[in-house]
């Protein structure tokens, strides 16, 4: 490890312009003659439209484009999804229309109406008001297991009973033969709550025409400008790739939110080509929580069947996934592909079967969310797991050993779908055990106790799957894509390096993490190794960033296009060192010839590249260096580890409060052990909220979105957290040639089983088995009082 | 109507409307775009300024509101170059990720230390209420609020 290169805690490069007030977000951008473009949305879950008026809108001072679906209807395509799903009968999901403004009806609260274009915020937001939508309002149905019943309402017409999809993974007779030769079978009924991402800065989009050319430059806060400048330019809106510059700044957090590709983003594309004026809109937060795609909301039923040992013989789960009013970008995807394979977690369960029905409703669309169907699968499996142990009286430490894959198992090939490549459970949780001083648990509980407090304990072991993905596996999966990730290194004349990727940081740290990587393989200081990213115009082609994929995708691209720069570095110093390429090493920085004193440092051979003294080979070998590569990983990685939560709750109120949390993951290679910790902090931070305070909430009758603000939307906050423990404890991938697993989603996808076991564990004494999330005061206190009686009777 | 105000050590006038935002001025009348809007509630903080010496949430002053007071924003903390110990601290203790809440949390922190030098970690805690991160889970903020105090202290 050189001071600055791969595994140490470098400093990040991007913060002095953060924290100088210096970032650069799509907010901050503004373009000479803008106009401000304001989005009606509906205010019911469900109608049909039955006109529109924009004379008054348009008759406003400063107004100057009104635009609803008779406008963009043939103009502009519907919004695409980038991956499609096929049902257990093969055939196809359903993937109704998506008109970018409501066309004939509107099917969720928030659904685009009509864009308003004036020439200030103020005007564009005064004519808005003035657009009259008369519509016909119809039935809604928000929830998931309503929208399945016969008789709800349904969303479209050719859609019967609103179901997109009726999916299906693993073996269905070979775990049905599984529990009946079962011992026991835990049972369990639960909600995953619906989530919003609420990355702090809010979705915006700018976008300017250069009528001269044709040109067209769209600034939008996205996770992925290549994909991006696809569907909306080359699907959505017919300007060619080589006339659509899409530029994603500094992003303020995507979360996945940032991964879907937004009706805005088009609209606000076509305006400025219509008016040949910049165009541009900023969410409000009110509007974020309407028109961003949300996470999670699932029910489901699952069964686990095991022998009188404990052992796991076979898991069934049901599962109804709410996917909204419309297909999302990565939306069905998402409960599905990325959900059921990872039921098999840690453990050698030998027979699996998952059906998931993904439900139609009239909501804001769903989508990937840190984590994305695996916080899911992790949820219903840890829980359970859970639910046997207390039913067979087994420990929960011990059940969940006795079922481990053990480390000389890897590689394992689960029984649904995925090969796990490396991991050792019984490391982690060894490690976790012990940083959270589980064994020390009885005397805390007994001190909470004397204070009138409920504590639990509650544990996890999980394993995720990550660093999306091979290309190969997501079109088997239904991938309209590949998933590799491109790297370019440019070795300029004096020997700095200026690197290219088609990963997109919104706070990841890869300007950091990326030069510590190029600056060590190179042997040149991380400070002088410049990360560019976020421009189509600069990078090349690459798939953006989401499902962790930066570092074992991204990464590995950039170890791949390092090698081909030592190789060429190599032929260079060959005829300058008039030896054979062969006997060239590349080492500390500098090409030497093997056994001998004789080398040219790195800077003198890129200086060579460009200023090519008499002894260069020109006839044979090009001037320059610099390389491009694409790398398309040959599975996933997964990431593993061990966490464990302590809550209290206060049985008068109902309030739970976190106070210990620890996390030990193995992430595999450590690239930046600061910004892991990170990243962990945060993902836990996000699957806390999940299970204390976080819930996207719509009435049952009207389909408003009940939690549409800050005030409503309980995000959690500093004062409701403890500190929290992490530590690594790693394996090196198998699957990338740098090791590295991802650590984006961790957190997230351990932290919501891990703190509501915590939970459900702290109850154990009135018997409760299982509690929804969030753990609300009112939501604990209910089930306390529910269950109060019943103890005391019994 | 015309209002004059310090901003940044700086006398400045604007022409504004009755119910321009003190954020609005900041970020559009001034182009000082570190001021961030993340909410239409009040609830974020990403919007947190120095109102003669005391933090504000300038989405929820009008500018008017604010004439001839001296305003600080997160552009005006760096003296010649060099961070503030506080801004010093988030970068060594990773206290931001995205950078979205960053300007708040950083000029809430100076607000605290201001009136608490040695604020312990439940006090930091408690004085972020009113600033929302999504991305750190606010512990490596805590730990730099607590070492920007340690640093001004010995300033
Ligand atoms: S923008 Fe001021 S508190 Fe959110
Ligand atoms: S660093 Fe992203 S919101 Fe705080």
């Amino acid at each position: 490890m050189t001071q600055d290169g791969i595994g140490a805690p470098l400093r990040r490069k991007e913060d002095r312009r953060f924290l100088t007030g210096r970032g650069r977000y799509v907010h901050d951008i503004v373009r000479p003659g803008q106009l401000y473009a304001v989005f009606l949305r509906s205010p019911h879950a469900h109608a049909e439209i039955l006109g529109i008026d924009t004379r008054p809108a348009l008759a406003g001072t400063g107004v100057v484009a009104v635009y609803t679906a008779a406008d963009t209807a043939g103009k502009i395509n519907g919004v695409p999804c980038a991956w499609g799903i096929a049902g257990k009968d093969g055939k196809p999901m359903k993937e109704p229309p998506h008109p970018p403004l409501a066309l004939g009806k509107v099917r969720h609260v928030g659904d685009p109406v009509a864009m308003v274009v004036a020439e200030s915020l103020a005007a564009a937001r005064n004519a808005a008001e003035l657009v009259q939508v008369s519509y016909k309002v119809l039935p809604a149905v928000t929830g998931v297991a309503d929208a399945v019943k016969p008789g709800a309402p349904q969303l479209y017409d050719d859609v019967p009973g609103n179901l997109c999809c009726d999916w299906a993974v693993g073996d269905k007779a070979k775990t049905d033969a599984a529990f009946a030769k079962a011992h026991h079978v835990a049972r369990l009924d639960l909600v995953n709550n619906r989530l919003v991402p609420n990355a702090m800065e809010s979705r915006a989009a700018l976008a300017e025409y250069e009528p001269a050319t044709g040109d067209y430059t769209l600034y939008t806060s996205t996770q992925l400008p290549h994909v991006a400048r696809v569907l909306l330019g080359v699907l959505m809106l017919g300007i060619p790739e080589r006339k659509f510059r899409v530029v994603a700044p500094d992003v303020g957090g995507g979360f996945g939110s940032k991964q879907v590709v937004y009706a805005e983003e088009a609209l606000v594309t076509w305006a400025a080509g219509q008016l040949e004026r910049p165009v541009k809109w900023v969410a409000e937060r009110s509007e974020a929580f309407l028109s961003d795609a949300q996470g999670r909301d699932h029910v489901t039923h699952a069964e686990l069947a095991l022998d009188k040992d404990g052992k796991f013989l076979g898991l069934r789960v049901a599962t109804l996934a709410n996917i909204g009013g419309y297909v999302s970008t990565f939306g069905p995807n998402i409960p599905t592909n990325l959900y059921g394979p990872l039921l098999a977690g840690a453990y050698t369960t030998p027979a699996i079967y998952c059906e998931v029905k993904v439900v139609f409703s009239n909501t804001v669309p769903t989508d990937a969310y840190r984590g994305a169907g695996r916080p899911e699968a992790t949820y219903v499996l840890e829980r359970i797991v859970d639910v046997a142990a207390r039913d067979l009286g087994l420990d929960r430490v011990d059940i969940r050993r006795r079922n481990f894959i053990a480390k000389d198992a890897y590689p394992y090939q689960t029984p649904v779908m995925l090969q796990y490549d490396t991991g050792d459970h019984a490391a982690t949780l060894a490690r976790a055990l012990d940083l959270s001083g589980w064994s020390g648990f009885a005397a805390r509980r007994a001190g909470a106790a004397s204070r009138g407090k409920l504590r639990g304990i509650g544990i996890v072991t999980y394993i995720e799957a990550c660093g999306l993905a091979p290309s190969r596996i997501a079109q088997q999966l239904g991938a309209r894509g590949g998933l590799f990730e491109s790297a370019n290194i440019r070795v300029n004349p004096s020997g700095d390096v200026s690197v290219f990727t088609g990963a997109h940081s919104h706070g990841q740290g890869h300007e950091t993490v990326f030069a510590q990587l190029v600056g060590e393989l190179l042997g040149v200081p991380s400070a002088n190794v410049e990360v560019v990213h976020g421009d189509t115009a600069r990078s090349p082609f690459g798939l953006g960033t989401y499902g962790s994929r930066s570092a074992a995708v991204g990464g590995a691209a950039l170890f791949k296009a390092a090698g081909k720069i030592i190789d060429k570095g190599k032929k260079i110093a060959a005829a300058l060192l008039e030896a054979s390429e062969q006997d060239i090493e590349f080492k500390n920085g500098a090409f030497m010839v093997a056994g001998t004193d004789r080398a040219k440092s790195f800077v003198e051979i890129a200086g060579a590249a460009y200023t090519p003294p008499p002894s260069y080979p020109l006839e044979t070998l090009e001037p320059g260096l610099e390389e491009t590569a694409f790398y398309d990983p040959v599975n996933f990685t997964y990431p593993g580890g061990c966490h464990v939560a302590e809550v209290e709750i206060d049985p008068e109120t109902g309030v739970t409060t976190l106070v210990a949390y620890t996390a030990v993951d193995d992430v595999g290679t450590v690239l930046n052990p600061m910004i892991v910790e990170g990243q962990v902090h945060g993902g836990v931070v996000q699957g806390v909220g999940q299970a204390l305070c976080e819930d996207c909430v719509y009435d049952p009758e009207s389909g408003q979105l009940l939690s549409g603000s800050f005030m409503d939307y309980c995000m959690p906050r500093a004062d409701d957290l403890p500190v929290i423990v992490s530590a690594t404890e790693s394996t090196v991938s198998a699957h990338n040639p740098i090791g590295v697993k991802g650590c984006g989603e961790t957190g997230t996808i351990a932290s919501p089983a891990t703190v509501m076991n915590a939970v459900v564990d702290a109850l154990a004494a009135y018997g409760i088995s299982h509690v929804d999330m969030p753990a609300s005061p009112q939501r604990i206190w209910r089930a306390i009082q529910a269950a109060a009686p019943r103890a005391a009777a019994e | 109507m015309d209002i004059t105000l310090a901003v940044n050590g700086r006398q400045v006038t604007a022409s504004i409307e009755a119910n321009t935002l003190l954020s609005a001025l900041l970020r559009e009348g001034l182009a000082l775009t570190g001021t961030h809007v993340a909410c239409d509630t009040s609830q974020c903080g990403a919007c947190t300024v120095l109102v003669d010496g005391a933090s504000v949430k300038s989405c929820t002053l009008l500018a008017a509101e604010a004439a001839g007071a001296t305003v600080v924003t997160i552009e005006g903390l760096a003296a010649d170059g060099a961070l503030h110990p506080m801004q010093q601290a988030f970068h060594d203790e990773h206290g931001l990720q995205c950078g979205f809440c960053t300007p708040g949390m950083v000029m809430s922190a100076v607000d605290l230390v201001a009136g608490n030098p040695d604020p312990s970690e439940a006090e930091i805690r408690a004085w972020l209420k009113g600033n929302i991160c999504r991305c750190t889970g606010y512990q490596n903020i805590v730990k730099a609020i607590c070492a920007g105090a340690a640093a001004l202290r010995s300033a």
